[in-house]
C-alpha cells in the first residue's frame, strides 16, 4: 500500500509525464543532457533528487527496488530512500541484486553482471563532465553541441605530463556511443567498464542541476584516454577479508588505532552471496560480517 | 569497535526522535504555538514565504516551528510540501498602484503624489536590546491619520515616464511568462525568468550581490526611486466566469530603483530601473533585489559584463539557498568508495616517485 | 601564387552603435601571400581582422574562403560545427597580447598540443614529440615544455603562441599587432622568427600593424586604413616608397620624421 493523501511514488503523473519526455529523449540521444523541470523533493538536493525523481517516474506497482549506497543497502541513505519508496509506492524492496528490477545506486555499479530486466538508476550530484574545466553552462552545451572536446584531452594530457598517469579516479569521463563525453556520476573508475554495452538500460537523474540522460542498453562507452596510455580500472590489491573475492571493489576499513587495516568488498550483496556459497576470506567470522555469522 | 556508516533503519529512527526532544527544549516552559510565531515573529515568516515561493502565513511558521527557527530549512520544508500542490490557475499580474499601503518612501523626491509615508520601520529606532521586551508589557496604540491613504499610488517610475527619462519596460505584456517551478533554468535567461529566480533566492546572497555593485562591482548608481509595503489583492479569471474575482490579499514589499545610465555602445543616455519584489515586508530583499536586477541587464543595455552581480549564470546558478544548503551538506553523505579510489591513487603516486627519487640516487652509488 | 585567391573580402562593414568601425572594405588574399593592414589606433584594421575571423558580428558584406577541394564558401554561410573545425586546423589567430591566446595555467606542451587533440590526436607519445619539435622551432628551449606560461617571459609567451597556432599548419593566419607589447630587441627576433615561418610553412596571412617597419619586413601587399576605410592598397614597397593618397603619405612622412 502506499501513502495516503500522496499519488503513488509521490510524484503527480503530470510530472512524471514530463520526467518520462526527458527520460525518452535521454535514450534516443545517448550521454546527450536533457534539461528537465526537476521538483523540490523532501530530499535535500545533493543527496539524490534526481535518482528519486527518475526512480519514481519508471516504477510501476510490480517493480522490486534496491537502493544501495556506496556499493551499501544498509548505508542510512540508501535506507531512507528505499524506505521512501516502500511507503509512498508500496513497492517490493531487495537487498539482492539478482531480484531487483530498478536498482537506484549512488557512486557504485553492483558487482552482479546486470540484464535486461532490470534499470540502474544512478544518483548524479555534477551531470556536466566539462564542468571543472569550464564553468559556464552556455560554454560547455556548446562544446558538447560541436563534439569540441579537445579542452578534456588537454587535462589528461596535463595528468600524464605532471603525474606520468592519468590520475582521475572516479567521475572518470566516458565517451558515449563515440558521439557525446559524459559523466557517470562518481563511481570508481573500476566500474566504468561495467557500463560498456550492458544489457541493463542506465539513467542518470541529476535534480538540482536538473538533468537528465541515458546510456541506451547494448550502448559503446568507452573510458577516455590515450592510445599510449590507456585506460586501467584500478582497485586495492588486496583480497576480501570476508568472502576471498579479489575481483570486487573493495572498501578499506580501519579496525584499529595501530594501523590495522580490512579489506571488504563494497558490494554488500555481493559479499553476503559469495559467503553464502561458501566463499571465506582471510578474516572470516569478523564482526563486519553482520549478525548473520 | 567501530562500524562505518552502516547505521542502518534504527539509528535514522533514534536520530527523528532525540531530534523532537531537541526541538521541544525544556519541557518546563510552555510550548511555542504556530500562531504565535505567526504574529510575533513576522519578518521570519516573511522570508520563509519568499524563499519557500508559498504564500501562506501558517504554514510558513509551522515550517519555523519544525525546522527550530532555522529559516533556511523551513524555506525547504515549504518548498517540498508546495511541490505536492495541484495548480488551479495562474492570478492575474497583481497592481501595486492599488496596493494598501501602509509604508511607502522614495528617495528621489522630496514629496510627491501620495506622500512620504513612513509607517513600521526599524530604520529610525536607536538599535539599543530594549529589556522591557523581556516582559509583557503592554503596547499603546500607535496613533492613525486622521485622512486616508490614498486608493491608487502612482509609482516613482511612473513619473519619469511620463517625461520620457527613463528606459521603458521591453517586452510584449500578453505573452505567457515562463515558470522557473515547471520548466528547467536555462542560459541566456530572460528577465521573467530571472526576477523569479532572485524573488525566491537567498535573501543574504541578493543583499551580498547588491552590496557588490555599490562597491564597484559593476557600478550602477542607484537611488531608491521608492520602496513600498502594504497588501494587495491577487485576482484570478475562473474559466467558466470569464472575468477577474478577488480570492484574497497578500501583504507585499516592492521597490524600484532609478539607476543612472551614461548610455552605451547601442543605448542612449537615459535613466534605468532595477526592480524588486518580496513576499511579506522585506525591504533588505526588494532592494537587493532590485539592484541585482539592474546589474543582470548590462548585457541587453550593451555594457560590458565585469562583476559578479552582472554575470546571469554565476548570479542565477547561486542564488537559491535550498539548492546550495543541500549540495554543501551533501558532503556529508558517504564517499568512502571515491575516497577509497583516491587513496590508491595517491599511495601509487607516491611510490612512483619515490622510485623516480631512488634511481639516480642508486645510478650515483655505483 | 596559385590564380585564384585563399581569401575574398567583399564590402565587410561593422558598426558600433551609430559609429562605421569598418566601411565597405575588399580585399582578396592569395595563396602563399602576406598582406598587412596598417593605419593608427581607431582606424578600424583590428576590427576588420576580427570580423574577418568571425569574432564580431559584420553589419554587411562577406568574407568568402577557398576550402582544400577549392571551393569558395561563404564563412557565415557554413554550418557552425564545420566553421570552427576550420578555425582550429585550417586558420589560426595571433592575438597582441599572449594572454588571449593561451591558456595560462596549462603547460606549454598542453597549449601547443590542444589543437592537435581537438583535431582528433590520441597518441601522447606523438603529441608530444610534436609539441617539442615546435617549441624548438621557436626557439623555446623544449626542457620548459611542462612549465605553464605565466613562467615565461613577454616574447616566449608570443613565440609559443605563435608554435600553438602553427603546429596544426594552418592555411592561414591571422595576426593582431603580434610584435605590439614588445621590447624593441624582442621585436626584432620574432619579426625574423615569423617571416621564417611564414617562408617555410608557405603561409598566407594578414597582419595587423601600426608599425610601417613590420609591414617592410614581412609583407608582400599592403593596405592603409583611416576612419573605417580602405585608403590605398598596393605592394609594399610601393606604397611606402610612393604613397598616393594623402593619409598615407603622412603615415609614412611620420615615420620618417620619427
Amino acid at each position: 500500500m502506499s501513502l495516503p493523501g500522496y499519488n503513488f511514488a509521490y510524484l503527480d503523473e503530470q510530472t512524471k509525464r514530463m520526467i518520462r519526455r526527458a527520460l525518452l529523449k535521454a535514450v534516443a540521444i545517448p550521454g546527450y543532457q536533457v534539461p528537465f523541470a526537476s521538483r523540490e523533493m523532501p530530499l535535500a538536493y545533493g543527496w539524490g533528487t534526481g535518482g528519486m525523481q527518475v526512480t519514481a517516474a519508471v516504477i510501476g506497482p510490480h517493480d522490486v527496488l534496491k537502493v544501495i549506497d556506496q556499493g551499501a543497502d544498509d548505508t542510512t541513505n540508501a535506507v531512507s530512500i528505499r524506505r521512501f519508496f516502500a511507503l509512498t509506492a508500496g513497492v517490493r524492496t531487495t537487498e539482492r541484486t539478482a531480484e531487483a528490477t530498478i536498482i537506484q545506486t549512488r557512486h557504485r555499479i553492483p558487482e552482479t553482471p546486470l540484464t535486461a530486466a532490470q534499470i540502474l538508476v544512478y544518483q548524479v550530484p555534477q551531470p556536466e563532465p566539462l564542468r571543472k574545466l569550464e564553468p559556464r553552462e552556455t560554454e560547455t552545451r556548446r562544446m558538447h553541441a560541436l563534439a569540441d572536446y579537445g579542452l578534456m584531452h588537454v587535462k589528461l594530457y596535463e595528468d600524464i605530463a605532471r603525474h606520468g598517469r592519468i590520475t582521475l579516479s572516479y567521475d572518470y569521463p566516458v565517451l558515449v556511443n563515440g558521439r557525446h563525453v559524459m559523466a557517470p556520476s562518481p563511481i570508481p573508475s573500476f566500474d566504468n567498464p561495467k557500463m560498456h554495452r550492458s544489457p541493463a538500460l542506465q539513467l542518470f537523474g541529476a535534480g538540482r542541476e536538473k538533468r537528465i540522460y541515458a546510456v541506451p542498453p547494448y550502448t559503446s562507452v568507452e573510458s577516455l584516454a590515450f592510445e599510449d596510455h590507456p585506460f586501467h580500472p584500478w582497485k586495492a590489491n588486496e583480497a576480501c577479508g570476508l568472502c576471498g573475492a579479489t575481483d570486487s571493489y573493495l572498501d578499506e576499513v580501519v579496525v584499529d588505532d595501530r594501523g590495522g587495516r580490512l579489506f571488504v568488498c563494497s558490494d554488500t550483496d555481493h559479499c553476503t552471496t559469495r559467503r553464502a556459497a561458501g566463499h571465506r576470506g582471510a578474516a572470516a567470522g569478523h564482526a563486519l560480517a553482520g549478525a548473520g555469522e | 569497535m567501530y562500524v562505518a556508516v552502516k547505521g542502518g533503519e534504527r539509528a535514522i529512527a533514534a536520530s527523528h526522535a532525540v531530534l523532537a526532544e531537541v526541538r521541544r527544549g525544556d519541557p518546563s516552559v510552555p510550548v511555542l504555538g504556530v500562531d504565535q510565531i505567526e504574529q510575533q515573529l513576522g519578518h521570519a515568516v516573511d522570508r520563509v514565504m519568499a524563499e519557500g515561493a508559498l504564500y501562506d502565513r501558517t504554514l510558513a511558521a509551522l515550517a519555523i516551528k519544525q525546522a527550530q527557527g532555522d529559516l533556511q530549512e523551513a524555506a525547504f520544508l515549504l518548498r517540498a510540501y508546495r511541490t505536492t500542490l495541484p495548480r488551479f490557475c495562474a492570478s492575474l499580474p497583481i497592481d501595486t498602484v492599488r496596493m494598501t499601503i501602509a509604508r511607502r518612501i522614495s528617495a528621489t523626491y522630496k514629496d510627491l503624489p501620495g506622500g512620504q509615508i513612513l509607517g513600521p520601520t526599524y530604520d529610525y529606532t536607536h538599535r539599543l536590546l530594549d529589556p522591557t521586551l523581556l516582559d509583557d508589557a503592554p503596547v499603546p496604540p500607535a496613533p492613525r491619520a486622521a485622512e486616508p491613504v490614498d486608493p491608487a499610488v502612482p509609482r516613482v517610475a511612473a513619473l519619469l515616464d511620463q517625461e520620457g527619462l527613463i528606459r521603458p519596460e521591453r517586452g510584449d505584456r500578453d505573452a505567457e511568462p515562463p515558470d522557473l517551478t515547471r520548466d528547467p533554468l536555462t542560459f541566456p535567461a530572460a528577465r521573467p525568468l530571472r526576477l523569479q529566480n532572485l524573488a525566491r533566492g537567498d535573501e543574504g546572497f541578493v543583499l551580498a550581490m547588491g552590496y557588490s555593485t555599490q562597491r564597484g562591482y559593476g557600478g550602477s548608481h542607484p537611488f531608491a526611486g521608492e520602496v513600498r509595503y502594504g497588501t494587495v489583492a491577487v485576482e484570478i479569471v475562473p474559466e467558466e466566469l470569464g472575468f477577474a474575482i478577488e480570492i484574497g490579499d497578500i501583504a507585499v514589499t516592492e521597490c524600484q530603483m532609478v539607476n543612472q545610465f551614461a548610455g552605451s555602445r547601442t543605448e542612449k543616455p537615459q535613466f534605468t530601473r532595477g526592480y524588486g519584489l518580496a513576499f511579506g515586508h522585506s525591504e533588505r530583499k526588494a532592494m537587493g533585489m532590485a539592484l541585482v536586477d539592474r546589474a543582470l541587464m548590462s548585457r541587453e543595455l550593451g555594457q560590458d559584463v565585469t562583476a559578479p552581480a552582472q554575470d546571469e549564470e554565476f548570479v542565477l546558478s547561486h542564488s537559491d539557498n535550498v539548492e546550495a544548503s543541500g549540495f554543501v551538506q551533501h558532503l556529508k553523505l558517504p564517499h568512502y568508495v571515491d575516497f577509497q579510489s583516491e587513496l590508491e591513487l595517491i599511495r601509487r603516486l607516491r611510490a612512483e616517485v619515490e622510485e623516480r627519487v631512488a634511481e639516480p640516487n642508486r645510478e650515483a652509488a655505483e | 601564387m596559385s590564380d585564384a585567391p585563399l581569401l575574398s573580402v567583399r564590402e565587410l562593414t561593422v558598426r558600433f552603435g551609430r559609429t562605421l568601425a569598418v566601411d565597405r572594405a575588399s580585399f582578396e588574399l592569395w595563396p602563399g601571400e602576406v598582406l598587412a593592414i596598417v593605419g593608427e589606433s581607431g582606424s578600424g584594421k583590428t576590427s576588420l581582422l576580427r570580423a574577418v575571423h568571425g569574432d564580431l558580428p559584420a553589419d554587411g558584406g562577406c568574407v568568402q574562403y577557398r576550402l582544400d577541394d577549392g571551393a569558395l564558401v561563404a564563412l557565415d554561410e557554413l554550418p557552425e560545427p564545420m566553421r570552427r573545425q576550420l578555425a582550429r586546423t585550417q586558420w589560426g589567430f595571433v592575438h597582441q597580447n599572449p594572454r588571449d591566446g593561451l591558456r595560462m595555467a596549462i603547460s606549454a606542451g598542453g597549449n601547443v598540443g590542444e589543437r592537435l587533440m581537438a583535431a582528433g590526436a590520441r597518441h601522447w607519445g606523438r603529441i608530444r614529440a610534436e609539441a617539442t619539435e615546435w617549441l624548438r622551432r621557436v626557439e623555446i628551449d623544449p626542457a620548459r615544455i611542462d612549465d605553464p606560461p605565466r613562467t615565461y617571459s613577454g616574447g616566449m609567451q608570443q613565440r609559443l603562441q605563435i608554435a600553438r597556432v602553427l603546429v596544426t599548419r594552418p592555411r592561414l593566419v591571422l595576426m593582431d599587432e603580434p610584435t605590439g607589447g614588445l621590447d624593441v630587441s624582442v621585436q626584432a627576433r620574432l619579426l625574423d622568427l615569423i617571416r621564417r615561418l611564414v617562408s617555410d610553412l608557405g603561409l598566407s596571412a594578414v597582419i595587423v600593424t601600426h608599425d610601417l617597419a613590420v609591414a617592410r619586413l614581412l609583407a608582400d601587399r599592403m593596405l592603409v586604413m583611416q576612419g573605417g576605410r580602405i585608403v590605398e592598397a598596393g605592394l609594399t614597397d610601393q606604397v611606402l616608397d610612393d604613397p598616393q593618397h594623402p593619409y598615407s603619405q603622412l603615415l609614412v612622412s611620420s615615420v620618417l620624421q620619427a
